[in-house]
């Protein structure tokens, strides 16, 4: 069968032909770059997302600190990761990049602050 | 808010509006025990709000009506009033504007009736005067009736200025108090409230859209309020100076008509439709009634375009009939209707006011003026109506005065400070003293600023902070709790 | 009154861009006026992905790319930060008054770099008829009141418009544990970057309405529905919801040069040209309204440069 997907790698969106047996791709069309190949297959086997938020800090100057995950975490577990990054409360200063959970909900990611507070 | 005394008020001042506020703080001259109630959050939140702001000469009212009387007597009465406030009135004049030859009887008609009334330096312009003295009006305007002393004011500034003085003298404010019933013991009213009962031995009904309601609790029957709503139309600061006058067209039956003016706080306003409905809560605006005010703007002035438009908002005219209703029901005695009080309300005020002290007197409540009333008010700062070099020397006093919280009408954080410590505690009621959340990014920049910095005030948690009272929290959740 | 060769007005992207630019080109004066009390600008809030593919070759969060220039800027002297700095007058001779908290100042420059970025279309902008409940927010608001201080401004939203930025708040809301009811747009397709609909919209599976409009807000206090009406069969049908978001679109903000006697196209609100007034340059949102920040820094770092040369000139 052929699935249309929108490639979500970069800001271009193209507009993705994969032809697939249901849990594998056999072929894509309509990419830029091979990146959206690499997305194509990802999506049909395992969709992932980087999910963003922020986490409540407490005494630092900034209130309410953005963070990201460092990779794409399955699409099934956005709702639950979500709920773990809201029981967070950060106390300490951190910078950009600064890991503030190791490996969220077993999926290899780390929860990174994407900005600095003191 | 402190509790009402036990013992009876002598004057208890049903709605906190235009009209309320006014009566109170002419009574506050004398010593009376007072008493205001307002049913909503803040004072000016019912009809008051949507008034244009307009002080009117007086023309365009029967000659033997309270409306004319009032109003020519309020004209006066509000410079001076506006002195004693600290509350920036300015005369500007009013120009009602004939396109046609056959139009002009009546236009005289209006200029005579006018000057029965007292209405002074009354003349016809035309259309060479008004090329020079009103540039962007239509060029086919053919004459003019032109009302040198019409002027504009800030009307919930006028309010919360007349009540802040008003307490300053000793009057009683409760808001959030609806009055839910009125009972007569022995020569004195028990006003029933949502909340706590209040004894007073004489009840002004001063209650806008629903003094009908009001006076049917004490037997009053003979006026219904009936809402006639207006659609307003505000444009960008930018145009403040597209017009000189008010400009007026000819009158319909219903209304003054569809009208360009300016505004105390300098943005031009178009509109008010004039439209009969059965709902007093009914303030929505409408494709129709845009388009109606539009059309009718743009033939005083054309260059107006749909592009200038910023905001808009709709008000109801509290209607009983053709006249005010200012009188003692007899049928219950110590209780005085004020009721009906649309345009020219607002002007006719501090004339209301007289005339309801002079209502009570002769209805048995003794006037014994006060020894010291303290006849004027400290007035509000406004960073973006003074020059740099005074904001220089407030800033010099107060840094706080440097930091600005609303970018589009320079509102300091300390003008928020002072609004809510002079009563403000809603949103709105910070809009309406400061012009923070009022200019072109109607608070896209400076709400959360304004709120936190109520929640700091007030002591409130983020999701207590209300546009205008119960059910109208900003926010429904917040992650820290507070 | 304090003399200075560079003034820029903004330190978002398009600030710290023209301030590092006109640094490297040899400007050792530089005064950076931001009104907030941090740098970084509109990206602080836009905590989403999607930043500096073309300019770092990365895929950033907002703050991820500003914080790259920040980092930059505070380590050069010659670059003086000022927050919580309110501009408000300028004169077309460069001359411009501005507030912070304790202190009003007057400054005169030898150049200008306008960096003021931009302000949202709001409901009151846009005629849709109806009450005035709480609950009416534009886009960019709701983003600053759950990305920086954590309050969620509804329930049920209703987003009207499918530009970006309405785009990833619906995602944003979603994710926060609201329900986005609907996004409704009046045009044939979305305004906003096709990958936004697929990883915001399709994603979470959220009605998306194309050539619909809101016929009319209800709620006397605060949002209680809407009506959204089909622009060419005229069938109308309500939705529920507390909240209605209105993303339709950003005004470049040009009220100080308008001061300094630059006209703007009435449409747009955009300056007619990058250097209107000799010495006075804009850049950034309030030049034109850019779709990603790497051609923001892009064109910054051009006016920067103009300016240098500018300065230099002088001399």
């Amino acid at each position: 069968m052929i699935k249309k997907l929108t490639c979500i790698e970069c800001p271009k969106g193209c507009q993705l032909e994969v032809e697939t047996d249901g849990s594998h791709v056999i072929r894509v069309t309509g990419n830029q770059c091979e990146k959206g190949v690499t997305y194509a297959q990802q999506e049909i086997e395992d969709p992932r997302r980087i999910l963003t938020s922020t986490i409540l800090t407490k005494g630092l100057a900034v209130k309410m600190l953005p963070v990201r995950t460092s990779v794409p975490i399955p699409k099934a577990k956005l709702k639950e990761a979500m709920d773990e990054v809201k029981k967070i409360r950060l106390s300490g200063p951190v910078e950009a990049g600064t890991v503030i959970l190791r490996d969220l909900l077993d999926t290899g990611a780390d929860l990174i602050a994407t900005r600095r507070a003191g | 808010m402190p509790l009402p005394r036990p013992s009876p008020y002598d004057v208890l001042i049903i709605g906190g509006g235009v009209t309320g506020a006014a009566i109170a703080r002419e009574l506050s001259r004398y010593r009376l025990k007072i008493a205001l109630l307002e049913k909503e959050e803040e004072l000016a939140f019912g009809v008051s709000k949507s008034n244009s702001g307009i002080i009117h000469p007086g023309t365009q009212n029967p000659p033997d009506s309270l409306k004319g009387k009032l109003c020519v007597q309020g004209n006066i009465l509000t410079r001076r009033l506006a002195k004693e406030l600290g509350v920036d009135f300015r005369e500007v004049g009013e120009l009602i504007v004939i396109f046609k030859d056959d139009e002009m009887p009546e236009l005289l008609k209006i200029k005579k009736e006018a000057e029965e009334l007292g209405v002074p330096r009354l003349e016809i312009v035309d259309g060479k005067w008004l090329t020079i003295n009103e540039p962007n009006l239509n060029k086919e305007a053919l004459a003019a009736l032109y009302a040198p002393t019409a002027g504009i004011i800030s009307p919930y500034r006028l309010v919360y200025d007349l009540s802040e003085n008003a307490q300053n003298n000793g009057v009683e404010i409760f808001l959030s108090h609806r009055v839910t019933g009125i009972l007569r013991k022995t020569g004195t009213y028990e006003v029933q409230t949502d909340k706590i009962p209040f004894k007073s031995r004489f009840v002004i009904n001063a209650a806008g859209l629903f003094a009908d309601e009001v006076s049917r609790l004490v037997g009053g029957d003979d006026y219904t309020i009936k809402p006639r709503k207006g659609e307003e139309y505000l444009l960008d600061k930018k145009l403040e100076n597209i017009t000189r006058h008010l400009l007026f067209p000819l009158p319909s039956p219903t209304s003054k008509g569809i009208l360009v003016i300016k505004t105390a706080d300098g943005n031009p306003m178009i509109g008010p439709t004039a439209e009969d409905f059965d709902n007093k809560g009914d303030t929505a605006t409408s494709d129709a009634g845009l388009n109606k005010v539009l059309e009718n703007a743009q033939k005083l002035v054309p260059s107006i375009s749909g592009r200038d438009i910023i905001a808009y908002f709709a008000g109801l005219r509290p209607v009983a009939g053709n006249d005010f209703i200012i009188r003692h029901l007899d049928k219950s005695p110590g209780f005085i209707d004020v009721a009906g009080i649309q345009s020219p309300g607002l002007t006719a005020a501090p004339a209301i006011a007289l005339m309801v002290a002079d209502l009570l007197k002769r209805n048995g409540l003794e006037l014994k003026k006060k020894l010291f009333f303290k006849k004027h008010r400290r007035p509000s700062v406004h960073l973006f109506a003074i020059p740099f070099e005074k904001t220089r020397k407030l800033i010099k006093k107060d840094p706080a005065y440097g930091e600005i919280v609303c970018r589009c009408e320079m509102v300091s954080a300390k003008e928020v400070r002072d609004a809510i410590k002079r009563g403000a505690h809603t949103l709105d009621g910070i809009k309406f003293r400061t012009r923070a959340q009022a200019g072109r990014c109607h608070g896209g920049f400076c709400t959360t600023r304004v709120m936190k910095i109520m929640a700091e005030e007030l002591k409130l948690k983020t999701t207590e902070i209300t546009k205008r009272g119960k059910g109208s929290e900003i926010v429904k959740d917040s992650r820290d709790g507070k | 009154m304090e003399s200075r060769e560079l003034v820029i007005v903004g330190a978002g992207p398009a600030g710290m861009a023209a301030a590092l630019s006109a640094y490297r080109k040899g400007i050792k004066d530089i005064l950076l006026l931001e009104r907030d009390q941090y740098l970084g600008g509109i990206l602080n809030q836009c905590i989403h992905p999607g930043f500096g593919l073309h300019h770092f070759k990365e895929d950033l969060t907002g703050p991820e790319y500003a914080d790259r220039f920040i980092k930059e800027i505070e380590g050069i002297k010659g670059i003086e930060v000022s927050l919580k700095s309110f501009v408000v007058h300028l004169t077309g001779n460069k001359v411009l008054t501005y507030l912070k908290p304790g202190k009003l100042a007057e400054v005169k420059a030898k150049a200008l770099i306008m960096a003021t970025g931009c302000r949202e279309r709001t409901r009151e902008m846009v005629h849709i008829p109806g009450t005035r409940p709480a609950g009416i927010y534009p886009a960019g608001l709701a983003q600053k009141m759950i990305n920086i201080e954590g309050w969620l401004p509804g329930k049920e939203v209703v987003i009207v418009g499918s530009g970006d930025i309405g785009l990833i708040m619906a995602r944003r809301f979603t994710l926060e544990g609201a329900r986005v009811k609907a996004v409704v747009e009046i045009q044939k397709e979305s305004r906003g970057l096709i990958r936004n609909v697929a990883q915001c919209i399709e994603d979470f599976e959220i009605p998306l309405y194309f050539l619909h409009r809101i016929l009319r807000i209800y709620g006397q206090d605060r949002v209680e529905k809407v009506t959204v009406e089909n622009i060419e069969t005229k069938e109308s049908f309500d939705i529920t919801c507390d909240t209605v978001l209105i993303s339709v679109g950003l005004i470049p903000e040009n009220d100080l040069v308008e001061m300094a006697g630059v006209e703007l196209d009435k449409a747009t609100n955009c300056p007619r040209s990058v250097e209107p007034i000799p010495g006075i340059f804009i850049c950034g949102n309030a030049y034109k309204v850019y779709d990603l920040v790497d051609w923001v820094t892009r064109d910054s770092e051009k006016a920067g440069k103009m300016a240098a040369e500018y300065i230099k000139g002088l001399k």
